[in-house]
């Protein structure tokens, strides 16, 4: 693993995700949205999970970003900006951040370097989800539907 | 000799790569790359411009009158003349459209349309780059193409321009499923999703002769027809370019975009088309594999060109044959047939398996997809019986 | 610079308090939905990164838990937005102060 990659894509990532949570322009902070998650596509990638960040890319940015950029679209009224920021937020925020923070520095078994492994192939995981997660696996699928059939109720028109 | 001239190109880049041995391993790496993203783009640039020329000729002679034949001989340095065109037109960027969009929405359309292309094995040990789940980092890509109309459509604050968008993303969602799932035979019978493999499971002869494509199988056929029309869809071709249909909404996303901008437009939607022809010679056609034993001696790059461009010219065959669709003619197709002929696929490719694959799986298999499919044309038929037509005059 | 998983932890906690911070201060619906798929998604980072230093042999539970926690984040997303949709549809505005009647 390459420390300067490291540095580079954290950068990226924290910077358009400050910037889809503080933008005051709708689609643009929708559409830095995208990019955070490709930077988090990209740490996958530098931790060896390559199946996972192809899938986090795949639906995240191909499937949720364009569901967001959509519903921004959907539900516009002419008004482009979010007006309105609420600074406890931010309060709140970095008290998280600075107990997060104290307790990884805390932690002395936390800074260790990574051992070598061998690559996990899409063959891998296709095999445990087939055995050991087949449970998960068809209860995604059966809230996947419902999830779909709901969307569909919730934004149907109605009849009169 | 036939495999020197058939590793040509790998002997070279090893040739260039040892003129830089003394090197740091990971400069070594990043030259290795380079050379295959510039050998990528220079061969993909050449194919784009000789297309759109080609193109045109073939649309013309099919229309009965010659394309352009003035620029050269036959018209072939016509890209030159559309390039210098393009690249000297001013560029107008609409006063209230959003800047920084409207600027990256070619950017990354044609960004992601060249990554598209480095999965492809394009001869014997020539694939750009290998990753273990070479077919899902192809569709993930490809999905990310949405988010770039879109923000095509809406940078242009220009109401034909967000209409093209959000027709273009439906048609281009609703035709990811039947694109995917017909590609889950073909992973599930070679057992991987990286490119390398599929090609490798398709290499040998059936009875001697036939080769071991999965184009020859029912399930494979069907899958390869499927996979064929939904690529027209997502690249926006005729039959299939609502998006961009020049008659109804000028340009549909394109229409704010001038000089080379459009061009750039233009070179994405080819190298998109280009990247799923690529993918399907590559799952269906057995990528750089010979059809014949005796033809093995042409090397396996100039094959894979060959499948290639024989579907190019299917899809401009089909484009200057066919009238545009309608919208909701194709919602209708896409997810009251192609969807549920993809599914068949799947398990038509599971009982061809389990039947041994032989002739007898090959036989249960089709009855699997003729089932299916009559059912379902029976079920979808508009039921609409049209009286004998009559003429008025042309008795 | 040898990468510890403490320097993944920090990314982790930091994409986390920037979704927080989507989620909390942001007046529109949509938004808060996106700071609560950052929240989500710095939860997968956190997996796959304890994954990745933990030692030999390997199980592939981290990839897991990431794979289906990144379908039920996309489900929830969608039904999510869908809600956004109606609440719009029937009130007209999406600025969650608006939003504190329980009469429809």
């Amino acid at each position: 693993m390459n420390g300067v990659a490291f540095i580079v894509i954290a950068i990226l990532t924290l910077a358009a995700a400050l910037a889809a949570a503080t933008l005051q322009k709708l689609m643009h902070a929708a559409l830095s949205f995208a990019v955070t998650f490709v930077g988090i596509a990209a740490f996958f990638f530098l931790l060896g999970a390559e199946f996972v960040g192809l899938v986090q890319v795949f639906v995240y940015i191909g499937a949720v970003a364009v569901l967001i950029v959509f519903t921004i679209l959907l539900t516009r009224r002419d008004v482009e900006k979010d007006r309105g920021f609420n600074w406890s937020g931010v309060v709140v925020a970095i008290a998280v951040f600075g107990g997060l923070i104290s307790a990884i520095f805390k932690t002395q078994s936390v800074s260790v370097a990574a051992p070598a492994i061998p690559a996990l192939t899409v063959k891998r995981i296709g095999e445990v989800l087939m055995t050991n997660y087949v449970w998960p696996l068809q209860c995604v699928g059966l809230l996947l539907t419902a999830a779909l059939i709901g969307a569909l109720i919730l934004v149907m028109e109605e009849k009169g | 000799m036939t495999d020197s001239l058939d590793q040509i190109f790998v002997r070279g880049k090893q040739l260039l790569l040892s003129s830089m041995a003394h090197a740091p391993d990971w400069l070594v790496q990043i030259a290795s790359s380079l050379i295959n993203i510039f050998a990528l783009l220079a061969v993909f640039l050449t194919l784009f411009a000789l297309m759109s020329v080609l193109e045109r000729k073939i649309l013309g002679r099919i229309q009965n009158r010659y394309g352009p034949n003035r620029v050269g001989p036959f018209g072939l340095f016509q890209p030159i003349a559309d390039g210098i065109k393009m690249l000297i037109k001013e560029d107008i960027v609409p006063a209230r459209s959003d800047k920084i969009v409207h600027f990256l929405a070619p950017v990354l359309i044609a960004a992601t349309a060249i990554l598209a292309l480095g999965i492809i094995p394009y001869g014997r040990g020539m694939t750009p780059f290998r990753i273990d789940g070479g077919i899902l980092f192809f569709f993930a890509v490809g999905s990310t193409t949405e988010l770039a109309v879109f923000m095509a459509g809406w940078g242009s604050n220009n109401k034909f321009s967000m209409l093209g968008a959000m027709r273009a993303i439906a048609q281009m969602i609703s035709y990811e499923l039947p694109l995917i799932i017909t590609v889950l035979p073909v992973v599930m019978i070679a057992g991987s999703l990286a490119p390398d493999t599929i090609v490798a499971a398709q290499a040998g002869y059936v009875f001697g002769f036939v080769p071991r494509w999965f184009v020859f199988t029912p399930w494979g056929a069907a899958a390869f027809i499927l996979f064929f029309v939904s690529g027209l869809v997502e690249s926006n071709r005729t039959p299939f370019d609502v998006p961009e249909g020049e008659s109804e909404i000028v340009a549909g996303h394109m229409t704010e975009y001038s000089g080379f901008k459009y061009a750039t437009f233009f070179m994405a939607e080819y190298i998109g088309m280009f990247a799923i022809t690529g993918l399907a010679a590559t799952l269906f056609l057995g990528g750089w594999h010979a059809p014949i034993r005796i033809l093995e001696f042409i090397p396996s790059y100039v094959w894979f060109f060959a499948k290639l461009n024989a579907l190019l010219f299917v899809y401009v065959w089909l484009r200057g044959t066919l009238p545009r669709t309608r919208v909701d003619q194709i919602m209708n197709f896409a997810w009251k047939f192609m969807l549920p002929m993809a599914f068949t696929c799947i398990v038509a490719a599971a009982v061809w398996h389990y039947t041994g694959r032989g002739l007898r799986g090959w036989l249960w298999s089709l009855v699997v997809i003729a089932i299916v499919y009559t059912v379902l044309s029976t079920l979808l038929d508009t039921q609409k019986k049209f009286a004998p037509r009559t003429y008025r005059f042309a008795e | 610079m040898t990468l510890t998983l403490q320097l993944f932890l920090i990314v982790s906690a930091a994409l986390f308090c920037i979704g927080l911070l989507a989620a909390l201060s942001r007046r529109h619906a949509i938004f808060i939905l996106i700071g609560i798929e950052m929240m989500l998604a710095a939860a997968n980072l956190n997996f796959i990164a304890f994954w990745r230093f933990s030692p030999e042999p390997r199980q592939p539970a981290g990839v897991m838990i990431a794979i289906f926690a990144i379908a039920i984040a996309a489900a929830e997303a969608a039904v999510g937005l869908a809600l956004v949709i109606s609440v719009y549809r029937h009130y007209r505005t999406t600025n969650v102060d608006q939003l504190d009647q329980l009469k429809g």
